[in-house]
């Protein structure tokens, strides 16, 4: 079933049922995101999809459109301004250095704070000390970097018993990721690479891959992350 | 594998949605949850053990190691704050030989901290090993530490008479109930279950209980307001194989008590409540969701179940009617964001109490996918006399949008805190003097989650669900406290009972408590007090659930109510320096130094 909804003034119709980022994305509006996968349940948890629906913010990964809905993402400089800001707010929970990042130029966390104009995070940077796990063959855990989207925690199982591999310890500012070294240790190299995709940042870094592609021909360079969400859409 | 843990495994057919029960069941054996049992445990549920203390890390009374024979945890709400607790906290430090969140060295005591654990009108107070203690002194913290240090158990000491634990007598033993007024809708006595039940049954059909309670324009107690009576028709509509009512006591709003009183006083009204939710509904399962902190009440509650049973109200056939009904009580385990009903359902089922995305409601897809009506046990019990008097008795008590009464839980600087039940439409000025408030300036309502109230501006204010929707918490703060601090404590409160699933809560919050503390320290400016709003309003607006949305509350309300306490502590800049420099507290390090040089060198 269609429906009509306005994105930003224009109205579009949409398939009932998709969520906001879906029917944005195949009406050519870029709603960043670092948590939700096109395809998968949505998760929910890094907000930087924030738009206005009706005049109320909502994470448009958790919204399916209705009728005559109003959605604003670019209109209002306040929702504009609160999806920076939570980018921001994770360059400064946790420890990001792309400069020396192994993910730098495919870090999707990168990537958006280019595509909402971060210059520098308005929050106080934190330095919090937190530990590196490489006791698995596989996957270094470079905790620095998480930001708990909770995609390898939900995506990432176990092939022969459909046990979690990744894990969330703790609650609130004292969670940390675990990963079940033995588990990780039976992980086939295709499924290493792709937990290591799925990452939207540094923090799983398969260990058989380094600084791979030269700087000016990565990913992101190549293609921002803007085209590419756009760009599935499209196919 | 212990036998111990394969004993809890097969008790729970080693199903994993019961993981709550069961790692409560290895640490009440064990005395904690250790590595092995963890093992075991994720070996008999298929799961990967990291995977077991990702549920089990999440609550802050389940254990992962050692933490003593005796685990003692104080309560350290603002309240605690006012009555001693400093005093206590280092008493209970000295007895037992050992600082905060350590166990002493003959491995007889772990002591913790506690937020509120529903006891505010007898504070300070204390939990050791599912009793609890009140009105605590440094001499009474010696005496009950050295008997349990005779052998004695903290049961034997709270209880000396021995009454069993599944009597009200017990309860009354334990704590105090405090009930203030006369009985309006709530805790009336001699009830006969039985009968109201029965004429129910025989009289109505479940659409009838629905109508009834929807004309009664009953709505939820637990703060959103939502009609019950359209909850439960929602839920009657809805399709699912099994349906579930569940009766939310995680009371963990600081300052709430109510569900408290309630449950141990009136246990029955909250009870049938839910029997008649699950007639309304059509639901064979009904489910207590009792906080951990009240793990006193739990096999009392129990036998109130128990009793219900034998006289037939619950079973197979409710009262020989073609209608099935039981109850079970599921633990938890310290989480205040459990009393959000999502992630309240994610720990029924076993897992980290995290609130789920919405929609869909529960009411739609909740406990295992299928519909669930959450209820607040106060609700509930409104319920239970709705069906007994009639929806009109109901509605003409309070106001148009708000009917009935409401149960308040006062604490604070007042002459009687305790448990009252005020019709809606009831001013704050008036539950000041009833409450014996002497000097009130500042009343938190709801809990840190709710509002802020200036007595002199808002004293002529309504109790109702359009203009103080009160969800029964009331603390009470007089001229002499310290606001900013009592503030700082509620942001450190949200920081510590954020799930952290969504980044504005996890990550916001802690900047904003920095933020107070940088105010209370002197050290804040015009620019620090801008963005506390803007990043309050990121809070408000993308969190995902009500704990985030709430954080900042204490904060912008205050900040609303009593501008002249905040800017009062602000730096003004003086010269071309930040305004939080201070030129002359820079350079006086260096004279110190010189000066410590000297003496040494003397």
């Amino acid at each position: 079933m269609s429906v009509r909804v306005t994105i930003d003034g224009q109205e579009i119709q949409a398939r009932s049922g998709d969520n906001i980022i879906d029917v944005a994305a195949q009406n050519g509006v870029y709603i960043p995101s670092l948590c939700y996968v096109k395809g998968k349940p949505c998760l929910g948890t890094c907000r930087t999809c924030s738009v206005k629906v009706d005049g109320s913010v909502m994470a448009a990964c958790t919204i399916p459109v209705r009728e005559g809905m109003e959605i604003e993402v670019n209109d209002d400089a306040e929702i504009v301004d609160m999806r920076k800001a939570l980018v921001e707010l994770l360059f400064s929970e946790g420890n990001h250095n792309c400069p020396s990042c192994e993910k730098s130029g495919r870090c999707e966390l990168q990537a958006t704070g280019y595509e909402v104009d971060m210059m520098v995070s308005r929050f106080p940077y934190r330095f919090t000390p937190r530990v590196v796990d490489h006791a698995s063959k596989t996957v270094f855990l470079q905790r620095d970097r998480c930001i708990f989207c909770q995609r390898c925690v939900d995506m990432v199982r176990d092939e022969r018993t459909g046990k979690k591999i990744f894990s969330i310890k703790g609650r609130g500012t004292h969670s940390s990721i675990e990963i079940d070294a033995e588990l990780a240790n039976e992980m086939t190299p295709q499924q290493v690479r792709h937990a290591s995709d799925l990452c939207p940042v540094g923090c799983i870094i398969d260990k058989t891959q380094g600084y791979d592609d030269p700087i000016g021909q990565r990913k992101f360079e190549i293609k921002s992350i803007k085209d590419r969400a756009l760009e599935k859409e499209h196919r | 594998m212990s036998t111990e843990v394969q004993s809890v495994l097969s008790c729970y057919s080693s199903d994993k949605t019961r993981l709550m029960d069961m790692l409560w069941d290895v640490q009440n054996q064990q005395g904690y949850i250790s590595d092995k049992a963890i093992t075991q445990l994720a070996d008999g549920l298929k799961m990967s053990s990291d995977d077991v203390r990702e549920t089990l890390t999440f609550y802050h009374f389940f254990l992962d190691k050692p933490f003593g024979k005796h685990q003692v945890y104080l309560c350290n709400t603002v309240i605690a704050k006012m009555n001693g607790y400093h005093e206590v906290r280092e008493a209970l430090e000295q007895e037992i030989g050992c600082t905060f969140n350590r166990v002493d060295d003959s491995g007889l005591f772990g002591l913790g901290d506690a937020n509120c654990i529903g006891l505010s009108d007898q504070e300070p107070a204390m939990m050791v090993d599912h009793v609890v203690f009140t009105r605590l002194t440094p001499a009474k913290v010696k005496d009950i530490i050295g008997q349990l240090k005779q052998g004695k158990s903290a049961d034997e000491i709270a209880n000396p008479d021995e009454i069993l634990n599944t009597k009200q007598d017990y309860v009354e033993a334990i704590v105090d109930a405090n009930l203030r007024t006369e009985s309006r809708v709530l805790f009336k006595p001699n009830r006969d279950y039985k009968s109201i039940l029965q004429k129910c049954l025989d009289t109505n059909i479940p659409e009838d209980v629905i109508e009834m309670i929807t004309e009664s324009n009953l709505r939820g107690r637990g703060g959103a307001g939502f009609p019950t009576g359209l909850k439960w028709k929602m839920g009657r509509k809805a399709e699912g194989a099994e349906k579930y009512v569940i009766c939310n006591a995680d009371e963990g709003e600081p300052g709430t008590f109510k569900d408290r009183v309630l449950l141990s006083h009136s246990p029955k009204d909250v009870l049938l409540g839910m029997i008649a939710a699950g007639y309304a509904i059509d639901s064979r399962n009904g489910i207590i969701y009792l906080r951990a902190e009240y793990w006193y009440l739990k096999d009392y509650l129990q036998q109130q179940i128990q009793d219900f049973r034998d006289d037939g109200l619950l079973g197979n056939k409710v009262l020989g009617k073609d209608f099935e009904f039981d109850i079970r009580i599921q633990m938890g385990a310290g989480a205040y964001v459990c009393g959000d009903e999502t992630a309240l359902i994610e720990s029924c089922e076993g897992k980290r109490g995290t609130p789920r995305v919405k929609p869909p409601y529960p009411i739609q897809q909740g406990y295992l996918g299928m519909p669930t009506s959450v209820n607040n046990v106060e609700t509930l019990a409104c319920a239970s006399r709705i069906i007994e008097k009639g929806a009109a008795w109901f509605s003409d008590m309070g106001t148009e949008d708000s009917t009935g009464t409401r149960l308040l839980s006062v604490s604070g600087d007042c002459e009687k805190p305790g448990i009252y039940e005020i019709e809606w439409g009831t001013t704050l000025n008036e539950v000041m003097t009833m409450i014996g408030a002497v000097d009130p300036r500042y009343v938190q309502i709801s809990g840190p989650a709710g509002d802020s109230l200036s007595v002199e501006q808002d004293g002529e204010r309504e109790f109702c669900y359009s203009d103080l929707s009160c969800n029964g918490s009331l603390m009470v703060f007089d001229h002499t406290r310290d606001i900013l601090a009592i503030v700082r404590d509620y942001s450190e409160f949200f920081v510590e009972e954020s799930c952290g699933i969504c980044v504005p809560c996890r990550a916001g919050g802690v900047d904003l408590m920095h933020k107070m503390e940088r105010i209370i320290a002197g050290r804040g400016t015009e620019q620090d007090l801008e963005e506390i709003t803007t990043w309050s309003n990121l809070l408000k607006g993308t969190s995902r659930c009500g704990l985030g949305t709430a954080a900042p509350n204490p904060i912008l309300a205050t900040l609303d109510k009593f501008p002249e306490i905040y800017a009062e502590k602000l730096v003004v800049q003086k010269g071309p320096l930040l305004p939080s420099f201070d030129m002359d507290e820079a350079l006086s390090a260096h004279e110190l130094a010189v000066n410590n040089l000297m003496k040494e060198g003397e």
